[in-house]
């Protein structure tokens, strides 16, 4: 099982030092990361691997979110992308 | 591997343009809940919505955080509570107040199903049943209710169309102290859905399974934002592209949240109703779509053509992204819950006249409305009848939900909050109907009913 993290906000030190930090923390392994910046906006799309997952997918999103910097961060399993891009 | 431009797409079109699953509609049969005693009956009803419902809110609460998706709304439709009150007698306000005591126990914010259904005649309860509507309205909180008293196959029911017009006038009266709230919860429909996860108009038909799951997704910003962003130089069949590629998108989704919320409860997946819901939130509205497609403002010229593009495209564009669609799937134009929608109904530019007009080419039909409060209940029935043979005649749905504001007169609002917004006191033709209402009887089903 995977899931989707995007990150968007203002560029600054320590975003993805973060992001990754929090994914450690709870066991969820990185697959793959992309990342740009877009004039002053930092994207960056992860994917993670959640079967191993050491609390429930609402913890990551919640810490991720206390701890997000500002950013607009969101969690989202890999399905909802499939089935709305892909036919 | 997965787009970034189709994941930020995804991201976008939930955080900034107000994608979200509208309702998870559990629809549930009470017909093995009947008894001869409605004391028991009550009993059976509220155990069997408890059982069937238990789990629905927290399971779309957990797939909300899987997904990361809003689900707005978990309801439950129920069996026309007329066809209990058929085989139970006794008052039907007990049935009311089990429902809405069944819907906070499991915690859903509507329950539909206080209905009758009546379009060839009343059969017994039918008259009970629609006789306690406004106080039934009145006396609960989550409880809504519907009657359906025409439909292509069967004609207009002339006899419960003039008593829908005093009952919505008494539904208004009975909850004047707060915002004549009840006419808000109740709708009159012509050729009513059995499987619609829409409120107020949600009920549960008696073909439908024991336990089914429906879902109605909601994205009139989404489609918003694409028209925008393709600029003023497309050509109207590239609009249509558009919305129809969009509603796609938005279909997909709520058929991935429709199969899982019933994997996860065991119940079996019904329908996708296509429908672009909208609300009061600014960048939701219907009639913003409209403008964008480039009206000066919902309601002038060109509405009603543009609206049955629209319409149209979102079905084409939904109806290959799931494996059931149903319900009432269009695009709906309710006033008071549509930002654009009210503002053109404040400045005058929109009136019920035109919303008729629309209501022939989209889901629907003349939807929150508030009409002054002095008006005649005859006045509500000739509208009734009006927006009846429009469905009639085009083999479609169609409804009134209208707001009689008592005490109030044009220029005045109403404000409901939360989803169901606010609105001015449109201007309604008040001349009388009254001798045509009273004559009664039956509209003849039309010819388009012979079709076999």
């Amino acid at each position: 099982m995977r899931a989707v993290i995007s990150v968007v906000g203002e560029d600054r030190v320590g975003i993805l030092a973060m992001v990754s930090g929090i994914c450690a923390k709870t066991n969820a392994n990185v697959v793959e990361v992309t990342q740009s910046v877009l004039q002053e906006f930092f994207v960056m799309v992860m994917l993670i691997d959640i079967s191993a997952l050491n609390c429930e997918l609402a913890d990551l999103r919640r810490e991720l979110e206390e701890n997000g910097m500002g950013m607009k961060i969101q969690v989202m399993h890999e399905d909802i992308f499939h089935s709305m891009h892909r036919i | 591997m997965l787009n970034i431009g189709d994941i930020m797409e995804t991201v976008t079109m939930i955080q900034d343009e107000n994608l979200d699953i509208r309702t998870i509609t559990m629809g549930i049969s009470l017909l093995d809940c009947c008894d001869s005693d409605i004391d028991r009956s009550c009993e059976k009803v509220y155990e069997k919505i408890c059982r069937c419902a238990g789990d629905l809110v927290k399971v779309g609460q957990e797939i909300e955080h899987t997904y990361g998706i809003p689900i707005i709304n978990k309801r439950i439709s129920v069996t026309p509570i007329a066809m209990l009150v058929g085989a139970s007698g006794g008052d039907p306000i007990q049935y009311a107040l089990t429902l809405d005591k069944a819907a906070r126990t499991v915690g859903v914010n509507f329950i539909g199903g206080y209905s009758a259904l009546v379009h060839k005649g009343f059969s017994p309860g039918d008259r009970e049943l629609i006789a306690s509507i406004p106080r039934a309205l009145s006396q609960t909180e989550f409880v809504c209710s519907s009657v359906n008293i025409g439909s292509t196959k069967s004609g207009i029911n002339m006899d419960a169309v003039r008593t829908m017009g005093h009952i919505i006038k008494e539904a208004a009266v009975l909850t004047a102290d707060r915002q004549c709230v009840g006419a808000a919860k109740l709708v009159v429909f012509c050729n009513a859905p059995e499987d619609n996860p829409f409120m107020a108009g949600a009920f549960h038909g008696p073909g439908e399974p024991d336990c089914v799951i429906n879902v109605g997704v909601s994205g009139p910003g989404v489609v918003r934002a694409a028209l925008a962003k393709a600029g003023p130089d497309c050509d109207l069949t590239e609009v249509a592209d558009i919305i129809k590629r969009t509603a796609f998108k938005i279909t997909r989704m709520g058929q991935l949240v429709g199969s899982e919320a019933s994997r996860r409860l065991g119940v079996p997946f019904g329908i996708v109703d296509l429908s672009l819901a909208p609300t009061p939130a600014v960048g939701d509205s219907v009639a913003h779509i409209l403008e964008e497609i480039g009206l000066e403002t919902c309601g002038g010229c060109g509405t009603t053509a543009a609206l049955a593009m629209l319409n149209d495209a979102v079905k084409k564009g939904g109806v290959m992204a799931s494996s059931n669609v149903g319900g009432l799937s269009g695009a709906f134009i309710p006033v008071s819950e549509d930002a654009g929608m009210i503002a053109a109904a404040r400045s005058g530019d929109l009136t019920i006249e035109k919303l008729e007009a629309m209501t022939a080419v989209c889901s629907v039909g003349l939807d929150m409305i508030v009409i002054p409060g002095n008006t005649e209940a005859d006045v509500i029935a000739g509208l009734i009848a009006d927006e009846a043979a429009i469905g009639m005649i085009n083999s479609k749905t169609t409804a009134v939900r209208v707001i009689p504001a008592i005490g109030k007169d044009v220029g005045d609002e109403l404000v409901f909050g939360g989803l169901l917004g606010s609105g001015p006191v449109m201007r309604i033709n008040q001349k009388s109907p009254s001798k045509m209402i009273l004559r009664g009887g039956r509209i003849p089903a039309p010819i388009q009913a012979l079709r076999n």
